[in-house]
């Protein structure tokens, strides 16, 4: 049988991740970071106007359409932005480099909406600390094993393709106890995509309903959390949080490889305390936020971080 | 050709035929679409001829809510006239089986009408199957899906199994309707090029670039050749990505194991290396109207190196698969299109070329970047398997490689005389235009009109779309069985269907 010894062939390449830190390397925009202020106003304004998805709300600017509800926590620096609305266009980091950056580091999960706007504010953190609780003594049994059913409800496709890349030799999720089945009777996790498709909330309910307890709901990707650029249409309820009752936020658009597998161990609760807080910490103050995982060197082989 | 809508019924019976007599002559059938007019509804015929697609179309009577129906003459005009039965409310007269396709509407319900200016409320759907089309006794429906068993994007197939008889498969693209063409309405060009990387998120590129194509057209603005050569890149490494994604499926269709791993794998590096050159593992972000937001984030030497070893394994492992027995069995006079059939519909893509179609819109109509680059012949297959359509895809993993290394030396070559990367299109643009590219499932279109530079009516034809059309048609044998290699080979994306 002559696939045998390619099957070994590339040696080691599956991630150590969570054991170990790691990463895409610094090119990969994983998520946007908000520069602590304080900020030019204009500039400020000038990027929530560019904003395709009004992800962006500054203080004292009233927010049209889609970035109501964002407003309310533009208070650190005068500007807050809404990672669940954010569909990484690269728009506001061109127009303000000084306040918004992209960054690599991709645990962005959040086990409430409001965590997704960043800068999160202290009263988010100790408000989620009693919700982290909960959740990890609900999900306490799955920790050893984990199995996924994974529903479309109105992708554009490429979610699917970064679900799928979880049991490919690099993230090799199975050595984790994360396994994807096709039965919802035996599922414990619904892993749901896209924005809500007015045909597509009855089977997605169904999945729900039919699911054992305890169970857990992830919301992967700004289309599932927001509806993203497609938002609320005819055919589409802005995400998929009104049909069923999401635990878990993923954003990015699509979510990656690592950002789902960090969601999924947030949800599990085997993700250390010190989260992602999406600030870039300032140089006086060392170790307020997470800081970004240091890639440990690209275990793939022939791409270079 | 274009009517006005005085003279009704014989104008569009003359519009039929001379569409008809067009595609007779040798022109392709591409797609049929409505746009919404002062007055009326103005029906749009896309039709390829020598180098370019070309438009022709006919204004129905204002009050006109029929229109004879194409299909008869024309057999892939049939999805679309489902289409804007659904979505417009007009009726194909004389068409075979005028089933809800993209969205299932409950009795009167409002129609969406994208481009009208109509106020999007949601919608009531009724998703109860219409009846059997086949009788007799012992016939019973499978339904599959709309959720699948596996990480795949929703669609439900209903197959009818009529005892001895060849069953027959019913694809219902519904689930996933997302009102895409009604979104696009309103929007300024930059923000239409983000959508239109959604509409079939695994060709982001290619959609991006069919969308810039039309706008372009409208501003009548060339687009920097530095700029082109980047979409060719991205674009190219999109082919890879997704010609390897439909490889894995069949793959794990046969229950290869280790080739699904090691594809897999490749994969994996290759949506990192598309991240690397510039932050998205889909190339969003990069094709601007007018060009592309900037240069490759990564030197041409450290490009090469890794496209070296990528390419490498890559052959590697396809030459191995493509030698073991229990795989290429599998594929091998499975889901037969025979190119006759495939020309009468005008298959597009790796689905076209393995049933004898030499169309590939990156030669017969080449545009920006393309036009700079030697030419890579298409070695096209005429058996239209599975299998025919795997040595096609296998083939053009090759040719994009080489197309991506031909696209970065030019770039380097130039890189002190580059010039802008994209030029500004008018903020104010009224028009309409017509922009296409060579998705790796085969050609793309848009169509759009704007005025003062806001989008009205935008329609994106997918690939998946057109080529779905016959998917039904490749199921002369057992379907249990075959199913999954069928479906990979088709390597279609629900999202591109459902709008
Ligand atoms: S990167 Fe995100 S927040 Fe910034 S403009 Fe784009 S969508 Fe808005």
């Amino acid at each position: 049988m002559p696939w045998i010894p390619r099957g070994l062939r590339e040696g080691i390449v599956t991630t150590r991740y969570p054991r170990r830190p790691d990463g895409y390397g610094p090119r990969f925009n994983a998520a946007v970071v908000v520069r602590p202020g304080p900020h030019d106003a204009a500039t400020l304004a000038a990027a929530a106007a560019a904003c395709p998805t009004g992800a962006i709300a500054v203080a004292g600017v009233p927010a049209s359409g889609p970035a109501e509800g964002v407003g309310r926590d533009a208070s650190a620096g005068g500007v807050a932005l809404d990672r669940g609305r954010c569909v990484l266009c690269g728009r506001c980091t061109d127009l303000a480099p000084g306040v918004f950056g992209f960054d690599p580091s991709f645990e962005i999960a959040g086990i409430t909406r409001d965590t997704l706007v960043v800068p999160r504010r202290p009263e988010t953190d100790r408000a989620i600390a009693a919700t982290r609780t909960e959740l990890g003594r609900r999900t306490r049994a799955l920790r050893r094993s984990v199995h996924i059913r994974h529903v479309d409800a109105g992708s554009d496709g490429a979610d699917e393709w970064e679900i799928a890349a979880l049991t490919n030799p690099v993230y090799d999720v199975q050595r984790l106890g994360i396994f994807f089945t096709a039965s919802p009777r035996h599922a414990d996790l619904l892993l749901a995509t896209g924005t809500g498709t007015a045909a597509m909330l009855g089977p997605l309910r169904e999945t729900y309903e039919v699911m054992p307890e305890p169970k857990i709901v992830i919301a992967a990707g700004v289309d599932a959390v927001s509806g993203g650029l497609v938002g609320r249409g005819y055919a589409t309820s802005g995400g998929i949080g009104d049909a069923v009752p999401v635990d878990v936020w993923v954003p990015g658009a699509p979510a990656s490889p690592f950002g789902l597998l960090s969601a999924i161990l947030l949800a599990l609760d085997l993700l250390p305390a010190a989260h992602g807080a999406g600030v870039a910490p300032p140089p006086s103050t060392p170790g307020r936020a997470a800081p970004a995982p240091a890639p440990e060197g690209d275990p793939i082989p022939g791409v270079g971080a | 050709m274009s009517g006005s809508a005085s003279d009704g019924a014989p104008r569009l019976e003359a519009f039929v035929a001379h569409v008809a007599d067009r595609i007779d002559g040798g022109a392709r059938f591409c797609g049929l679409l409505a746009v919404p007019a002062s007055e009326g509804t103005r029906l749009v015929a896309i039709l390829a001829w020598g180098t370019a697609l070309r438009a022709e179309s006919v204004s129905l009577p204002e009050a006109g809510l029929t229109f004879p129906s194409l299909t008869s003459r024309i057999p892939g005009a049939n999805w679309y006239e489902r289409e804007i039965h659904d979505l417009y409310g007009l009726e194909p007269a004389g068409h075979p089986q005028l089933d809800p396709l993209v969205l299932p509407l409950a009795r009167g319900a409002d129609r969406p009408c994208p481009g009208s200016g109509a106020p999007g409320r949601p919608v009531e759907l009724d998703c109860r199957p219409p009846p059997s089309r086949l009788s007799g006794q012992g016939v019973f429906t499978i339904p599959y899906g709309p959720v699948r068993s596996g990480v795949f994007e929703s669609v439900e197939y209903q197959v009818e199994t009529p005892g001895e008889d060849i069953p027959s498969v019913r694809t219902r693209v519904f689930y996933k309707h997302r009102g895409i063409e009604a979104r696009f309405e309103g929007m300024d060009v930059a923000d239409g090029a983000l959508l239109a990387e959604r509409v079939e998120g695994v060709a982001s590129v290619a959609h991006a670039v069919a969308y810039c194509g039309a706008i372009e057209q409208i501003a009548g603005v060339e687009v920097p050749e530095g700029a082109g050569l980047v979409r060719v890149v991205h674009a190219e490494l999109e082919r890879v990505a997704n010609h390897l994604d439909s490889t894995i499926r069949h793959a794990e269709a046969a229950g290869q194991a280790v080739a699904f791993a090691r594809l897999t794998l490749h994969k994996e590096r290759l949506l990192r290396l598309r991240g690397a050159l510039c932050g998205s593992r889909f190339g969003r972000g990069v094709v601007i109207p007018g060009g592309v937001a900037s240069g490759m984030a990564m030197a041409t030497r450290e490009l090469f190196a890794a496209l070296d070893e990528l390419q490498r394994d890559i052959r590697s492992d396809l030459r191995m698969l493509m030698a073991t027995p229990s795989f290429v069995d599998r594929l091998r006079g499975t889901g037969v299109i025979p190119p006759a059939l495939a020309a009468q519909y005008g298959a597009v893509g790796p689905l076209g070329r393995g049933s004898g179609q030499t169309d590939d819109a990156r030669l017969a109509r080449p545009y920006a970047g393309y036009l700079q680059l030697g030419n890579q012949l298409v070695d096209v297959r005429s058996e239209g398997d599975a299998l025919a359509r795997q040595r096609v895809r296998i083939d053009e993993i090759e040719g994009a490689f080489h197309l991506v290394r031909q696209a970065a030396d030019q770039l380097d070559d130039r890189r002190e005389a580059h010039g802008p990367w994209s030029i500004p299109v008018g903020g104010f643009t009224s028009g309409e235009g017509l922009g296409w590219a060579e998705a790796p499932q085969g050609e793309v279109f848009y169509f759009v009109s704007m005025r003062g530079g806001r989008l009205v009516r935008v329609k994106p034809r997918s690939a998946s779309f057109h080529n779905l059309g016959l998917f039904r048609a490749a199921f002369p044998r057992d379907i249990l069985t075959d199913f999954a290699f069928i479906e990979a080979s088709f390597g279609l994306s629900v999202a591109g269907v459902a709008g």
